[in-house]
C-alpha cells in the first residue's frame, strides 16, 4: 500500500460514510462537537443518510436501541468527545445487557493531544471497554475502513452487542484507499451458529420424554431473526407443550395462544411461575436466567431437568445448570429440532400432558392479573388494558420506560409480532423509552410508536421531545401518572414500612402545557369514562402526543415475587381473594 | 431419580471448594487487550493470584498470557467461557484441570550483609541452584527460578539473613508432552 495519498483516497471522514452506506444504513443519530466536525462535514455533503439530531447523547444511544430492536439491524450514532461520549455510556450499557447491535462512532482529541488533557478529552475506549463488546481507537486512517466493517461484523453477529470506534480529529482528516466490506472475516471472532446435532438429538428426545414440560424462552429468539419466532411457534405448537416468555422475549410466542402463560419472574403471571417450579423439563431458548426470573436460586425449579440454548457459550451453566447446553443460533437449532422431532416420528406423553396441562388452567383460573375497578379514579392497569384494546388492530410499536408502567406494559398489552416491544431489561434505564420511540419512529413512519412512561421516568430524556417535534415524529408518550417513582414506593411499602423516601415526584410540570411549549400536543385523562376518548384523540392527532394518564397514586404491581423468594412464594393482588369480579365488569369498570 | 439431578443447587455444597488453576490465554496483541482481561477479573470479581504477559509471536502479534486464579468449578468455567468471549482472544487453555502442566517462576532477590550471614545466604541459594547476577562487599543479587512454592521458601529463608528487595515474575506454565496449545 503506497503512503503517499492519491486524488482516489477518501478523508478519514469520506470513509466513516462511506462504510455507513456500504452496510446499508440511512439514519444516524447524533450530536454534532469538535472532535467529529470533519464527519459531519461529510454527513453535509452526502444525501444517502438522514441524521437525527438528538438533544443528549444518551438519547442518540436509546434511539438507536429503538431503531435496531424494532427493524433488526444494527443503530448507528455519532458522537463528540468527553462529554458526547461519556453521555453515551448509559445507553451502550443498556444494549450490552440487552444484545442490542448498536455502532456507535465517537470522535476523539487529535492523536498528538491524546493523553495530555485537551479540551474535551476523556479516555472513550477506557471508560466503555466495559460496556462495548468490543472498541476500538483507530491511530492510522489506512485502519479505518477494515475496523468500520468489523464493527458491523461483530456487532450484527454471534450474541449481537454496541460496539464503539473512536476516532481521532487528524484520522478524520488523513487520506486512505477505501477498502469495501467484501470478505470479513476475523481470526479471533468466529461465533457459533449451528448447534452440535448430538446434544440437539438428546435434547429432543428428553423432550418428548417429559410429563411436565414448559419453555421459557427470552430475548435471543427475537435477536436471531423474525425467522427464529416463526420456528419457535411452529415447535411449541408441534409438541403442544406450555410457554412462557421473559420480559426481553414477549412478542416471540402470540400472547392470545393458548399455550401461552404469559411473562414469568418478578412480576410475572402466577400460571407461568408455577409452571417453571413445578416443571419437570425446562426448555429455555435464547434466555440468560436472570435473576429477576428466577428469584431465590437455590429454590429455583428444584426438580427439573434444563435444556439451555443459547449463542453465548458464557450464559449457559452461568447461574443455572444446565443438564445439555446447546451453544447455537436460536433458529438453526429450532431448525434442526422440527427436523429431528419429525424424522422419529416424536410425540408427546399425551396423559401426561393433559394432566399438566390442567394443574396449569387451575393456577390460570386464579386470574393473577385481575384488579380492583374503580369509576373514580384510573387504575394504571385499566390504563394499560384500554390502551391495547384500542390499539391493537394497528400497526403498534411499543416501548416503555422503567418501574411499576413497564411491568403493567409488559403484562396488559399483549403483543402478536416480534420485534413490537422495546423495553430495558437488563439495565433498567429509566428515561429509555422516549428517545426509544423517537427511534422506532425514524425506522416505521406510519406505524403507530407509544411509549408507555411514567411521570418520574419521563422526565429523565423529556427533551428528546424536541426531536420528534424537529423531524415530524408523531410519537405519543403515553404517562401513567401517579405522582411517585413507583416501584420505589411500592418497595417501600413493602419493606421499609411505609416510609416514603424521596419517592413522591415533587414539583411535576404541568405536562399538557409541557407539551405545547415543546410544540407537541399535550392531552390529560383524569377519570375512567373519558379515557377512551381521549385514547381516541392521542391516536388521530398526527403530531408528537404527551398524554398525562394521572392514575391512582397508590396502586402496586401483582403479582409480585418479592427479591430472595421463590417462584411458589408469590404475593397475589389483595382483589383476588376478597372479590370475585366477572370478566364483562373488570372491563366496564 | 436420586438426589435431584435436575437442579445442581442441592448439590453444590460439594463443590464450594475453590480451585487453584493457571489458565493461558493467547491474544493478539493489540492495545489494550491486557486491560480487557484485568477488567474483565475486576469487572467479575474474580481473583488473580499472579499474572504475567509477553508477546511470544513477534510476526503474528500474538502474546500470551498465564493467569494464575481460584474459584469453585463453576466459577472456573464462568471464567473460561468469559475470556473466550473476548474478541481478541485466540485460545484459552486451562493447564489444571485440562491439560495438566507445569510452571516455573523467577525472581530477582537482593541480600544485604556482612560476615556469617552474607556466607549462609551464599551457602543456600546454592541450594535452591539460584546464580549470583550482581554482588557488592555487602550485597548479592540472586536469581532464582522454580515453582511458586520453592521462591516463597527461598525468600523466607532469606528474611534473617539480610533480605532487601524481591522482584518476581509471577507464574508462566506450558502444558506436558507433545501437544501443543
Amino acid at each position: 500500500m503506497s503512503l503517499t495519498a492519491t486524488q482516489q483516497d477518501l478523508t478519514g471522514a469520506e470513509i466513516v460514510i462511506r462504510a455507513l452506506k456500504d452496510h446499508g444504513v440511512h439514519h444516524i443519530f447524533g450530536y454534532p462537537g469538535g472532535a467529529v466536525l470533519p464527519i459531519y462535514d461529510a454527513l453535509f455533503q452526502d444525501d444517502g443518510i438522514q441524521h437525527i439530531l438528538v438533544r443528549h447523547e444518551q438519547g442518540a444511544a436509546h434511539a438507536a436501541e429503538g431503531y435496531a430492536r424494532s427493524t433488526g439491524k444494527p443503530g448507528v450514532l455519532l458522537v463528540t468527545s468527553g462529554p458526547g461520549a461519556t453521555n453515551a455510556v448509559t445507553g451502550l450499557t443498556d444494549a450490552l445487557m440487552d444484545s442490542i447491535p448498536l455502532i456507535c462512532i465517537t470522535g476523539q482529541v487529535p492523536t498528538h493531544l491524546i493523553g495530555t488533557d485537551a479540551f474535551q478529552e476523556a479516555d472513550t475506549v477506557g471508560i466503555t471497554r466495559p460496556c462495548t463488546k468490543h472498541n476500538w481507537l483507530v491511530r492510522d486512517v489506512r485502519d479505518l475502513a477494515r475496523i468500520m466493517h468489523e464493527a458491523f461484523y461483530i456487532a450484527t453477529t454471534g450474541r449481537p452487542g454496541p460496539v464503539l470506534i473512536d476516532i481521532p480529529k487528524d484520522v478524520q482528516f488523513k487520506r486512505a484507499p477505501y477498502v469495501g466490506p467484501t470478505n470479513i472475516r476475523h481470526k479471533t471472532y468466529q461465533p457459533r451458529i449451528k448447534g452440535d446435532l448430538k446434544k440437539i438429538e438428546q435434547a429432543v428426545e428428553m423432550i418428548a420424554a417429559a410429563k411436565r414440560p414448559v419453555f421459557y424462552t427470552g430475548g435471543g429468539v427475537i435477536n436471531s431473526g423474525k425467522l427464529a419466532s416463526h420456528l419457535l411457534r411452529e415447535f411449541v405448537r408441534l409438541t403442544g407443550y406450555p410457554i412462557t416468555s421473559t420480559l426481553m422475549g414477549l412478542g416471540a410466542y402470540p400472547a392470545s395462544d393458548r399455550q401461552w402463560l404469559g411473562m414469568l419472574g418478578m412480576h410475572g403471571t402466577y400460571e407461568a411461575n408455577l409452571a417453571m417450579h413445578d416443571c419437570d423439563l425446562m426448555i429455555a431458548i435464547g434466555s440468560r436466567f436472570d435473576d429477576r426470573v428466577t428469584g431465590r436460586l437455590d429454590a429455583f425449579s428444584p426438580n427439573s431437568k434444563k435444556i439451555h440454548i443459547d449463542i453465548d457459550p458464557s450464559s449457559i451453566n452461568k447461574t443455572v445448570r444446565a443438564e445439555v447446553g446447546i451453544v447455537g443460533d436460536a433458529a438453526h437449532v429450532l431448525e434442526d429440532m422440527i427436523r429431528l422431532w419429525r424424522a422419529k416420528q416424536l410425540k408427546p406423553d399425551g396423559a401426561a400432558l393433559s394432566a399438566w396441562k390442567m394443574q396449569i388452567e387451575g393456577w390460570r383460573a386464579r386470574n393473577c392479573l385481575a384488579y380492583k375497578p374503580s369509576a373514580e379514579v384510573i387504575k394504571p392497569q385499566y390504563a394499560v388494558e384500554r390502551l391495547y384494546e384500542l390499539t391493537k388492530g394497528r400497526s403498534t410499536y411499543i416501548s416503555t420506560e422503567v418501574g411499576q408502567h413497564q411491568m403493567w406494559a409488559a403484562q396488559y398489552y399483549r403483543f402478536e409480532e416480534p420485534n413490537r416491544w422495546m423495553t430495558s431489561g437488563g439495565l433498567g434505564t429509566m428515561g429509555y423509552g422516549l428517545p426509544a420511540a423517537v427511534g422506532i419512529q425514524v425506522a416505521h413512519r406510519d406505524a403507530l410508536v407509544i411509549d408507555i412512561a411514567g411521570e418520574a421516568s419521563v422526565q429523565m430524556t423529556m427533551q428528546e421531545l424536541s426531536t420528534a417535534v424537529q423531524f415530524d415524529l408523531p410519537i405519543k408518550i403515553f404517562i401513567i401518572n401517579n405522582k411517585y417513582m413507583g416501584m420505589v414506593r411500592q418497595w417501600q411499602q413493602l419493606l421499609h414500612g411505609g416510609r416514603y423516601s424521596h419517592s413522591y415526584s415533587e414539583a411535576l410540570p404541568d405536562f399538557v402545557k409541557l407539551a405545547e411549549a415543546y410544540g407537541a400536543v399535550g392531552i390529560r385523562a383524569t377519570k375512567p369514562d373519558e379515557l377512551d376518548d381521549k385514547i381516541k384523540e392521542m391516536i388521530n392527532v398526527n403530531r408528537p402526543v404527551l398524554f398525562d394518564c394521572v392514575v391512582d397514586q397508590t396502586e402496586n404491581c401483582y403479582p409480585m415475587i418479592p427479591s430472595g423468594a421463590a417462584h411458589n412464594e408469590m404475593i397475589l393482588n389483595d382483589a383476588v381473594g376478597e372479590a370475585k369480579v366477572s370478566e364483562a365488569g373488570k372491563i366496564l369498570v | 431419580m436420586s438426589k435431584q439431578p435436575g437442579s445442581a443447587y442441592f448439590l453444590d455444597d460439594s463443590k464450594k471448594t475453590e480451585i487453584r488453576t493457571t489458565f493461558c490465554v493467547l491474544v493478539d496483541n493489540e492495545a489494550g487487550v491486557l486491560a480487557r482481561v484485568i477488567g474483565l477479573f475486576s469487572g467479575r470479581g474474580y481473583n488473580i493470584e499472579s499474572l504475567t504477559v509477553a508477546e511470544v509471536d513477534h510476526l503474528d502479534h500474538t502474546s500470551r498470557i498465564t493467569i494464575v486464579t481460584s474459584g469453585t468449578m463453576e466459577v472456573l468455567e464462568q471464567i473460561r467461557h468469559q475470556l473466550e468471549r473476548l474478541v481478541p482472544v485466540h485460545k484459552v487453555f486451562d493447564l489444571t484441570a485440562e491439560h495438566p502442566g507445569i510452571e516455573r517462576e523467577m525472581a530477582l532477590v537482593k541480600v544485604a550483609g556482612t560476615g556469617e550471614k552474607r556466607v549462609e545466604a551464599l551457602r543456600l541459594s546454592d541450594a535452591f541452584r539460584a546464580r549470583v547476577i550482581d554482588t557488592t562487599h555487602s550485597s548479592f543479587v540472586f536469581e532464582v527460578t522454580g515453582n511458586p512454592q520453592k521462591i516463597d521458601a527461598f525468600v523466607d529463608l532469606m528474611k534473617p539473613l539480610g533480605l532487601m528487595e524481591v522482584s518476581r515474575t509471577g507464574v508462566v506454565a506450558i502444558s506436558r508432552g507433545a501437544e501443543a496449545m
